[in-house]
């Protein structure tokens, strides 16, 4: 049954099948037949991504978490000046945006993972059942996740600008004594901002369920409604259950995009008060004039090792589960 | 060229060769990639006749009035100014890198601090043979703004726009305001206005910087203009009595600004003030281009921020003035200099002001007989001025200000009550600022 049902996710596509390893005992056979000229070109088709990967993602990973460590402004290699661990204690103990911030991106990750992932799950679960007009309802849900994020600021913009948006101008809201700053105001602007990101990862999330109820077995559910089980019982003990896979990709899906969140507070408000996130503390501290990129350096590094903490155990769990198989 | 198959299994691997075309793409690019960022129209360097300036001029109307310039320069000399326009925002994120490469001939930019600090990194060339022929057209102030750390000069003056409340004519005569020239007549006015159902001081922020134009104004009224200096080099206190003593003036009108600021553009702050809302408007001359409608435009007027200790009145004017420098090295730098020489003339700064007018002349020689009523104020006010500061970002190290200042301010105005906090949280991070060289 799984092997059948692998076919059919799509994630599983990723996960190479289990026929691959007598590979190498295959290309030691045709080891005679590479000519001169295909082992130049298997070494260029396999070298220059080699070097491309270490140049643009270990080498400059590596020289921002030196630079942590550094203050430099950007101009010469010889202003570069060793501070030690200054730009961390700088960044612990008196920066007043830094713990806004690091809450702010646990709060993104809790909201992601409350509301829009469960929404998500609930319409591919009605979608799934073949209703009329399902193509119709998938686009329209889908929609949010194709538009760029930048682009879905500017619109919610169009709805939350406290002057002439739609809210306060339908509710009234936009007059002195009643006025509600949806941008500006640090107890409502972020979660004004995670309204419009909800709406986009509902869709996201409602894709990616779609595609695992796609792969459940329809002779589960038949033997569900044999043994007398309602709709709930069978989504609760037989659906769910075989949705396991798919869950382990929404929640590391959901991780990222809570870490990575940027563009959308960026277009919003630059992460003024109430909407700091730690890659916006990056970018302002690294791109300008008269840049601080220790220091930016620095905080870049605590968003990384945040991402280690998570994506670690999760790659350890995925091989573990792959060498068992 | 890519098949895609119905049923998206026999979907044709690329062959090997397109593989290669595409690593050989790849390489081409990757090489590419310095040659782009070196863009600065290197390819005309070796003519004697071309001149390249890098600008950051990219809106409309600035873009048009600097390529009349050049146009005159072109017709005056035979020298093509080739000119590398770019996003103003991207221009001024760039910079950095931008000066260090292959940067144009002449490139513009601020004066103050942020002019200074590129001279003092030895990535601008010292004019002063420039200066020798200009320095009869610009006034003492003017002098004083385009020298770098070091006394030598390094930028010369285009235009300037003063910063001031604004206001309309109709709307003071209908209320029979008066202009205020008091701390306490203008706050005697501020509560009138409030009964009178307007907003008294329109007042947007979240862009994060006119709130510093604010404290600026609040600063050098109260403490003068040296102190303005001190504290924007980083070596007055934050903490000191004296800035605290600006906060708490901030604080006493911070109840007549607008609502909401965080969540407004100046634009829009603009509009409440054009659609009669909103009293007065504390900006640059700028403000200006929000007003689109003639009548409207012939309304506005403006009056200096009025006088908080007598001892400095109000001899200090918020000025920023934008101008040209002279990169480290020049390819054509003979001509460059007789370029610079060209924009630092009156006739220049005329040929500019045509086009577009919310700005004033940097120089006192120029011809203002074509000046709007607005205009010719502006002038005066500047020419009157004893000093003329540059706001806060120009002024002081600009990492300092986008970094602490602007978030730190945005945090007063929506909390006021915390500035005691807020006061020594600036005062620790401008020392670990400052103290990074």
């Amino acid at each position: 049954m799984t092997t059948q049902t692998t076919k059919e996710i799509p994630e599983a596509a990723a996960v190479p099948p289990p026929g691959a390893a007598p590979a190498k005992k295959v290309s030691q056979g045709h080891r005679r037949l590479l000519t001169r000229r295909d082992r130049l070109t298997l070494g260029l088709m396999a070298g220059l991504p080699t070097i491309l990967h270490i140049a643009l993602v270990w080498v400059t990973a590596l020289a921002s978490v030196a630079l942590a460590f550094t203050t430099w402004d950007g101009i010469g290699f010889d202003s570069i000046k060793w501070v030690g661990l200054e730009n961390f204690k700088e960044l612990f103990s008196n920066n007043p945006q830094f713990w806004p911030a690091v809450q702010h991106n646990v709060i993104w990750f809790v909201v992601l993972i409350v509301i829009p992932t469960p929404l998500g799950l609930f319409l591919a679960v009605q979608l799934d059942k073949r209703i009329r007009f399902s193509r119709v309802y998938q686009t329209a849900f889908f929609l949010p996740v194709v538009m760029s994020m930048a682009v879905i600021g500017f619109v919610w913009q169009l709805i939350y600008n406290p002057d002439t948006g739609l809210i306060n101008s339908v509710i009234g809201a936009n007059e002195p004594g009643k006025y509600i700053d949806w941008i500006g105001d640090p107890d409502l602007n972020l979660w004004a901002i995670l309204v419009a990101a909800s709406w986009r990862h509902t869709g996201y999330m409602m894709i990616l369920y779609l595609a695992g109820l796609k792969g459940v077995d329809p002779s589960l559910r038949e033997a569900s409604a044999l043994d007398g089980a309602n709709e709930w019982q069978t989504f609760k003990n037989v659906i769910f259950p075989t949705l396991r896979p798919t869950n382990t990709v929404v929640l590391v899906v959901t991780i990222i995009e809570a870490l990575r969140a940027f563009d959308l507070v960026f277009v919003f408000n630059k992460g003024a008060q109430g909407t700091e996130l730690l890659s916006i503390l990056v970018t302002n501290n690294i791109i300008g004039e008269s840049s601080r990129i220790g220091y930016g350096s620095a905080i870049a590094v605590v968003l990384l090792l945040i991402s280690l903490v998570v994506i670690i155990p999760y790659l350890v769990a995925t091989f573990r589960k792959e060498r068992r198989a | 060229m890519q098949h895609f198959s119905p049923s998206g299994l026999s979907l044709p691997s690329p062959s090997r060769r397109t593989m290669l075309r595409g690593i050989g793409g790849a390489a081409v690019l990757g090489a590419g990639i310095p040659l782009l960022s070196a863009c600065g129209g290197s390819g005309t360097a070796s003519d004697p006749k071309t001149v390249t300036l890098g600008s950051k001029a990219s809106d409309a109307v600035p873009k048009k009035a600097f390529a009349d310039i050049y146009a005159a320069y072109k017709k005056k000399s035979g020298i093509t100014v080739d000119v590398n326009t770019k996003d103003s925002n991207t221009f001024q994120e760039q910079i950095n890198s931008y000066l260090q490469g292959t940067p144009d001939d002449v490139f513009t930019w601020f004066a103050g601090y942020r002019m200074q600090f590129f001279a003092a990194k030895g990535l601008a060339t010292p004019i002063d043979d420039v200066w020798k022929t200009i320095g009869d057209n610009f006034p003492e102030a003017m002098h004083k703004l385009s020298k770098g750390e070091d006394g030598k000069y390094y930028f010369v003056p285009l235009y300037t726009y003063p910063w001031a409340i604004f206001y309309r004519k109709s709307v003071f005569q209908e209320n029979g305001y008066e202009v205020p020239t008091t701390w306490d007549d203008f706050v005697a006015l501020c509560k009138q206005m409030q009964k009178d159902k307007l907003v008294p001081i329109a007042f947007g922020d979240k862009d994060a910087w006119p709130a510093l134009g604010t404290f600026d104004q609040i600063n050098f009224r109260q403490n003068g203009y040296d102190f303005h200096v001190e504290l924007m080099a980083g070596k007055a206190s934050w903490t000191d009595a004296k800035v605290r003593k600006v906060f708490d003036l901030w604080t006493e009108i911070l109840p007549y600004h607008q609502e909401g600021a965080m969540g407004r553009t100046w634009q829009d702050a603009a509009q409440t003030l054009a659609s009669k809302k909103a009293g007065m408007y504390l900006l640059g001359t700028f403000v200006a281009q929000q007003f689109t409608d003639k009548a409207a435009l012939d309304d506005l007027d403006f009056f200096a921020f009025p006088e908080i200790d007598p001892q400095f009145g109000q001899d200090t004017v918020e000025a920023p003035t934008d101008g040209f420098m002279m990169s480290k090295s020049p390819k054509n730098k003979a001509e460059a200099v007789k370029l610079l020489e060209f924009l630092g003339t009156p006739e220049a700064e005329t040929v500019y002001l045509k086009s577009d007018p919310s700005s004033v002349h940097a120089s006192t020689k120029a011809d203002t007989s074509s000046y709007t009523a607005l205009q010719k104020k502006a002038y005066d006010m500047i020419a009157g001025a004893k000093s003329l500061t540059q706001f806060m970002d120009r002024d002081s190290r600009p990492d300092f200000t986008s970094t602490v200042m602007q978030p730190a301010l945005q945090k007063f105005v929506r909390d006021p009550k915390g500035v005691d906090g807020l006061l020594s949280s600036i005062e620790r991070q401008k020392k670990t600022i400052f103290a990074s060289g």
